[in-house]
């Protein structure tokens, strides 16, 4: 522990580095996730063509598409817009299945019911659709969130300064307490990270905190397996 | 542009294929060890992953385990593992065996969660009224695992070995920064000698691999989905059917029933 | 013969399901167990089959204690029809009518010609054996169950709520093919129903069930209509509203004969007598 308190300012600094590589992909990719989603809906074949998209891109390792990034957007191999740019992908390819999944499940007299007293599409997806399908985005949001914060690590291969420099700093020193330092503190950023996103939802969704088993199991299911 | 043709130029050219070239050529042998430490891992992790997901799902017990532990999984930052087992292994193993030992295991547990939830998911999600059917005709719980649990959801256990394989494809990659063969080292030697054509081209014959494998799993998923089983991709696991259906339809009967399937285990 | 002595079954949560039941079952009778939801008609039907085990008491199957009896072994000897038909959606319909005699180790020829002859029996046509059960109508997947529940040629057929699912018409039509069947084979049948008006077209015998599994009434159809125990019955066969009093109402105009309900409300017309 007193590597721990003699480089505190470094594993903070990183951690903080980590945590910001972190945010940026988790939110962008939600915000461009969700449209997708109900653009899915709309059709059938909008509906493979996004979610088919969505898992291609999910099947591309991780590694590969770091180094590949700089060839496409013209950046330096180094550059820390790639491995957002990357897993901001990851966190469309992750989300955009659940976002669609979630939408498809709100409940048709809902929709049909606010149609019918004059809510124009906008005002409905607002009002009835996106909040309807809340708990289920926000299980998918939990998932997306614990991945990409896992995932950033990778990016100290290619010389980000995240918490995987510890991991790869350790190894070359063959100093065990680093990594485990580093892998911890990976653990808290993805702990925090996940409380907040239950407490926005609390805050967002105040109905939902009893929960029915129904929701619940979709919630569960959204969280299993990807 | 340039960068990609030139990559596809040293895919194509035959000298990265002879034999005996410098590591990490040739590249056949590379695409060989990385299959081999994909199908390695898969294995064993499904050794133990799938029956103890099969019994979750059938017996009901220790579901919130399962959760819990796939949401922690998640979180773990494979890099770290990766170069925290090679540490513990290679301070008892010769170093010639660490780098296998260690990267091997990571991949092991990595994979276990997915193929767990897998089972477990694959088996919650056939209608309890179908195994109270067989039950009902005389069928032992074996039996019933066998003939109706297993069936049913195998597209999902599917799906869950293919997720386990996309994750081993991915973390064997980052493993070649252990010493590991493989793919990766195609990669993290390019990256070494700042040789685009490498990078670039050992990362399309990985996402390529991954790609075929994928697809290869999504086909024997769809053959394994016959008709009556659920729609395989997992998060759509029984979706409309338990939002709407069984909530609003089945009041008291269901519950009557569930209750008699619990009472007689 | 089946006999319920002394049957009790308690929830893990303290309710009871059943109390204190005891009832003979003829052979070769129909007996219907009528009663609205929480009656526990199906927990009295699910412990014949072992499907559930009563807190205390017995059941006896021609005075053999089914406690004794290997649960496995047993149900393989008792016809069983669900209302969700609890066909195995991945199974063709030839193949899951053979489930039971393929789990006894017939051969799967063998299981196979005997299904074709039970599509005949329960009236279908052989070309569905090779469907799955999606591809049929729920009228269709229920004469499946029927023919499936009958494979093993069994002594004991339980019918859970088996035409629940299905339209009225098609209800009616199951019914009537019930009893032609019955006609043929003579088993000794339970039935679960909460519809009197079923519980009347098919039984011998009918259990009229308050909640808790207690015993309202038993007699033939005749018999409850003619003497009602009490409130309860008369309401629930819909006596006291006057549904069941009938009379006779002349047409001025062509001469028939209706037949009127207590609120002068027309319920058919008068035939000629038979015989």
């Amino acid at each position: 522990m007193s590597w721990l308190v003699d480089n505190f300012d470094l594993v903070a600094r990183l951690t903080g580095n980590h945590a910001i590589l972190s945010v940026i992909p988790i939110v962008l990719g939600f915000v461009i996730a969700v449209p997708l989603g109900w653009i899915a809906n709309r059709s059938h074949s909008l509906r493979s063509w996004v979610i088919g998209g969505g898992s291609f891109l999910y099947t591309i390792p991780s590694l590969p598409l770091f180094v590949i990034l700089p060839y496409i957007l013209g950046t330096r191999i180094t550059d820390e817009r790639n491995i957002i740019v990357a897993l901001t992908i990851y966190a469309v390819a992750m989300m955009v299945r659940t976002a669609a999944d979630a939408l498809a499940a709100v409940p048709a007299d809902a929709v049909e019911a606010s149609t019918s007293i004059g809510y124009s599409l906008w005002t409905r997806f607002w009002l009835v659709e996106f909040p309807l399908a809340g708990p289920v985005l926000l299980a998918g949001l939990r998932v997306v969130s614990a991945s990409t914060i896992a995932l950033v690590s990778v990016g100290a291969i290619i010389g980000s300064a995240n918490l995987g420099y510890l991991f790869t700093n350790g190894k070359q020193r063959d100093f065990l307490e680093e990594i485990l330092i580093g892998i911890g503190a990976s653990f808290l950023i993805a702990l925090v990270f996940d409380i907040a996103i239950v407490l926005l939802g609390r805050v967002l969704m105040p109905w939902n905190l009893r929960k029915s088993p129904a929701s619940k199991s979709i919630r569960q299911n959204a969280v299993g397996v990807y | 542009m340039q960068f990609f043709l030139d990559a596809f130029r040293w895919l194509l050219d035959p000298a990265n294929y002879v034999a005996g070239g410098i590591s990490p050529l040739p590249i056949q042998d590379r695409i060989g060890e990385h299959l081999w430490y994909t199908f390695v891992s898969v294995a064993i992790a499904s050794m133990i992953a799938l029956p103890l997901g099969l019994f979750i799902g059938h017996t009901g017990r220790g579901r919130q385990f399962v959760i819990s532990f796939t949401g922690m999984m998640r979180a773990l930052p494979t890099l770290g593992l990766l170069m925290a087992l090679f540490l513990i292994i290679g301070a008892t193993v010769p170093f010639t065996q660490a780098a296998f030992v260690a990267s091997i295991i990571a991949l092991v547990i990595l994979a276990i969660p997915s193929i767990l939830a897998g089972g477990y998911a694959g088996v919650e999600s056939v209608d309890p009224q179908t195994v109270d059917a067989g039950r009902a005709m005389g069928m032992t719980e074996m039996q019933i695992l066998l003939r109706i649990e297993i069936p049913l959801s195998l597209p999902l256990i599917i799906s869950g070995i293919r997720a386990a394989v996309l994750q081993v494809i991915a973390t064997a990659v980052i493993a070649s920064y252990i010493s590991l063969g493989g793919l990766g080292t195609v990669i993290s030697s390019g990256i070494g000698l700042n040789d685009n054509e490498r990078i670039l081209g050992g990362a399309i014959l990985v996402i390529a691999l991954a790609l075929v494998v994928d697809g290869f799993l999504a086909l024997l998923q769809r053959l394994v989905t016959r008709r009556g089983s659920k729609e395989a991709r997992p998060q759509n696991i029984d979706f409309r059917r338990r939002s709407f259906g069984s909530a609003a339809v089945a009041e008291e009967p269901v519950n009557e029933r569930k209750r008699h399937v619990q009472s007689k285990k | 013969m089946i006999e319920f002595q002394n049957v009790t079954k308690q929830f893990p949560d303290g309710t009871f399901a059943v109390k204190d039941f005891s009832l003979v079952l003829p052979s070769h009778k129909v007996t219907v167990f009528v009663g609205s939801s929480g009656a526990g008609k199906t927990t009295l039907l699910r412990m014949i089959n072992r499907m559930v085990n009563p807190t205390s008491g017995k059941v006896l199957i021609d005075g053999e204690d089914v406690a004794g009896l290997n649960p496995v072994a047993l149900r393989r000897k008792i016809g069983y029809v669900l209302q969700a038909t609890g066909l195995l959606p991945h199974r063709k319909i030839a193949d899951n009518i053979a489930s039971v005699p393929r789990l006894n180790g017939v051969p799967k020829s063998k299981a196979r010609e005997e299904a074709l002859i039970l599509l005949d029996t329960v009236g279908l046509d052989r070309s569905l054996a090779d469907r799955y059960p999606d591809q049929l109508s729920g009228g269709q997947q229920q004469r499946v169950g029927v023919a499936r529940a009958l494979a093993s040629d069994p002594n004991i057929l339980l019918m859970d709520e088996p035409f629940g699912a299905v339209d009225p018409i098609v209800r009616l039509e199951l019914q009537d093919e019930l009893n032609r069947l019955q006609g043929e084979i003579s088993k000794t049948m339970v039935f679960v129903t909460h519809n009197i008006d079923e519980a009347f077209a098919i039984a011998d015998q009918v259990v009229i069930l308050r909640a808790g599994g207690e015993i309202a009434q038993v007699g033939s159809p005749a018999e409850i209509l003619a003497n009602p125990a009490d409130d309860f019955v008369e309401t629930f066969i819909g006596a006291d509203k006057g549904k069941r009093t009938l009379h006779l109402q002349r047409r001025e105009e062509d001469g028939v004969t209706l037949i009127v309900d207590a609120e002068g409300r027309p319920a058919g017309i008068l035939g000629e007598d038979k015989g």
